[in-house]
């Protein structure tokens, strides 16, 4: 995964942000991408709507929301059901979410400004296959990313370096 | 290396190649015993291993299809895994993490020293621990054990430092780090402990026991053990007479074959040892092999487990060293007053954070979920490993799934007994108490993991009509029939069952070879 893996998925860095349209945090850029606002990163979607893929991002983030984990990795994490056999699933599972949205007094979920009220959206479609879908995959998609780890400070594996036997195994320093 | 023919009938049969099987193999091979051992996985050494805890888990752990029932979380949150063992040669010696504790005494009679329990079906081993005391040594010895025999204990780990401060500023004081199977020396040819982590991914240094890279490869080197990998067993074959004549099994290229043999010996773990038994029924046994009682697949245990897991405001690292790293045994007595019968062992545990991710609380999300795992780095963890009642209800049973050889699978049917909830919550609470002692700001109480202790399915009973096998772990119906793996135990202990399933297969293969010699079987 990383740096290749991103590319890989289409996601590099770009200027598409003339001719963007807000949607939440994320920015659809109406050709078939999503954009952060700041343009540190894009997403290409072929088979899915851009406005879609940013819903997909947005309840990524509200499942999982760590506030220090940039939105790159949660794209990582939902790339995936840009995908036509994920395609009736996304369809049906984002009308699901904007439905319970509506159902809230929302005009739909990614428009909500806070994440209190985005979860109470969710909340109300969590017993569901959709989000459960989501949910269940975004926990090897977005942990299980390597490049995530040091966020959390986790070194992964210390083989390579002959263990910790010599390097902090005992170093607390604080009891 | 050996290499029988499918029709030499002179052979034993070993299903199974872990702690039961792998250490069985082996110890018979040494006796000069010829041994044909099939195992269902393929063959990793310590250079194969994987310090990524999803990769090593595709790697090692077994995936074939099992479905579950009952009221235990797995069946909700992991319903297709009610397990995490290992399907290789080695078995879940390859995975375990290392502790290697006796039973205590009182423990081998829990019918008598605990009474009736209204709901469980306890009875007492025909065995005790004088019985046991010279094959634990034994056990003990072949593996290594730490804190046995002449053998230094392991240098604590930063998990363990915070657990062993919180527990001694309870009051208790049997902490200590343990009695491990893990090298605190070179030892038997194999390395000290590096401190590396992963202990559940294989040891890369080999300094943890694994049958894997010492008793198999010994066995193999006598010339008296043919070890077949991805050798899959359907069935096991019976005559007339009603003695077992040998195997069926699937091989490598999915061919199906027939192995004779004189004795065999199933040591598949809880789940595939019964379903075995279950699914070689036949017209004289149509309820299956051994199963004149009605216990095979009964009984099943899995420890009454959970963990604890807390927030310090500066960093542990706990993933650094060995991932069981120590132990409190003063809850390990049996005293009612507690509000349970039996006891628990309270021991260090350290998840990466993907594992953690799945496993500290399965199904949770939002922010009650994620602010914990914004901690990571701040976290200490311990495991709960107490004794579990035994349950007719609770077992394995042949479920309408398939597996990949259209053979049905193992349905796993778990309620927890009032016993083990009352125990868990006593221990949900010590441990809180522990890392709030040392100034943990937020606990988890972490619900149990698909099990890795599975034990009783066929268990072993003075009576026929009480237990699968007697205290040989020979199958009460049938005299060249064994059970060689944690199925035969009668009850769980509050334990890590190795060094008891291993203790007994070295025993075991003692009678065997006696027997044998004596032409009895």
């Amino acid at each position: 995964m990383g740096i290749e893996r991103l590319n890989k998925t289409g996601m590099t860095r770009r200027a598409l942000l003339g001719r963007a349209i807000a949607a939440g945090a994320l920015t659809v850029t109406g050709v078939g991408f999503v954009a952060a606002p700041n343009a540190a990163w894009a997403m290409e979607v072929t088979v899915i709507t851009p406005a879609q893929m940013a819903a997909l991002l947005q309840m990524a983030r509200d499942i999982y929301p760590h506030d220090q984990v940039p939105d790159k990795f949660y794209a990582v994490a939902v790339k995936g059901y840009d995908a036509e056999d994920k395609k009736a699933l996304v369809e049906a599972g984002i009308a699901e979410l904007d439905a319970a949205a509506k159902a809230q007094g929302h005009a739909d979920y990614v428009s909500i400004g806070w994440e209190e009220d985005r979860v109470k959206v969710l909340t109300a479609i969590a017993a569901g296959t959709f989000f459960n879908t989501v949910r269940a995959g975004l926990v090897t998609g977005l942990y299980n990313q390597k490049e995530v780890w040091p966020i959390f400070g986790y070194e992964g594996e210390s083989f390579s370096q002959g263990g910790y036997i010599d390097r902090g195994f005992d170093d607390i320093d604080w009891l | 290396m050996a290499n029988f023919d499918l029709n030499d009938d002179s052979v034993v049969v070993i299903i199974g190649t872990g702690a039961g099987g792998g250490v069985l193999a082996n110890e018979l091979a040494q006796k000069g015993v010829k041994v044909v051992a099939l195992e269902a996985g393929g063959r990793y050494l310590p250079e194969d291993y994987i310090n990524d805890e999803w990769e090593s888990f595709g790697q090692l752990a077994w995936l074939d299809a099992r479905t579950t029932s009952g009221d235990w979380r797995v069946a909700k949150d992991f319903s297709g895994l009610p397990a995490w063992i290992v399907k290789a040669v080695g078995g879940t010696t390859t995975h375990w993490a290392g502790a290697s504790i006796r039973f205590q005494d009182h423990e081998w009679k829990a019918l008598t020293n605990y009474g009736a329990v209204d709901g469980a079906n306890l009875l007492d081993w025909p065995i005790d621990g004088a019985e046991m005391a010279p094959w634990y040594e034994k056990a003990e010895t072949k593996l290594g054990v730490t804190r046995t025999g002449d053998r230094a204990g392991l240098p604590g780990n930063n998990n363990y430092k915070v657990f062993e401060k919180g527990a001694k500023a309870l009051g208790y004081k049997e902490v200590h780090t343990g009695r491990m199977a893990i090298n605190s020396k070179d030892y038997d040819g194999r390395m000290a402990c590096q401190q590396t982590g992963f202990c559940f991914q294989g040891c890369k240094w080999g300094a943890k026991w694994s049958a894997a890279y010492t008793d198999i490869p010994a066995g193999e080197a006598t010339g008296n053990l043919e070890v077949r990998e991805r050798a899959h067993v359907a069935r096991i074959l019976h005559n007339d007479a009603g003695k077992v004549t040998g195997v069926e099994y699937f091989d490598k290229d999915g061919n199906l074959q027939m192995q004779k043999a004189r004795i065999v010996c199933v040591a598949g773990n809880s789940f595939e040892s019964p379903r075995l038994l279950l699914n070689s029924a036949s017209s004289m046994f149509p309820n299956g092999l051994a199963n004149s009682s009605g216990m095979v697949g009964k009984n099943y245990m899995r420890h009454t487990t959970g963990s604890v897991y807390a927030i310090f405001d500066k960093p542990v690292r706990m993933w650094r060293g060995t991932t069981m790293a120590g132990i409190v045994q003063d809850e390990a007595r049996h005293d009612p007053s507690r509000g349970f019968v039996g006891g628990y062992e309270l021991e260090t545990l350290a998840l990466g954070l993907p594992f953690m991710a799945a496993f500290l609380n399965p199904g949770g999300w939002g922010r009650s979920f994620t602010t914990a795992l914004d901690h990571y780095e701040n976290m200490a963890g311990m495991w709960i490993v107490g004794e579990d009642m035994p349950q007719l209800g609770n077992g394995v049973t042949l479920s309408d799934t398939k597996d990949q050889h259209g053979l049905p699978v193992a349905n796993v049917n778990f309620n927890d007994h009032p016993n083990d909830i009352a125990m868990r919550n006593h221990a949900y609470k010590q441990g809180i108490a522990i890392y709030e002692a040392v100034g943990a700001t937020r606990a988890f109480p972490t619900p149990p993991y698909p099990s890795t202790h599975n034990l009783g399915t066929n268990r072993m009973s003075e009576k026929p009509q009480d237990g699968v096998v007697n205290k040989w772990g020979q199958s009460h119906d049938i005299a060249n029939l064994f059970v060689s793996d944690g199925s035969q135990f009668t009850t769980g202990a509050a334990e890590n069952p190795t060094l008891t399933i291993v203790a007994l297969a070295i025993r075991q293969a003692d009678h065997i070879a006696r027997e044998m010699s004596a032409n009895t079987i």
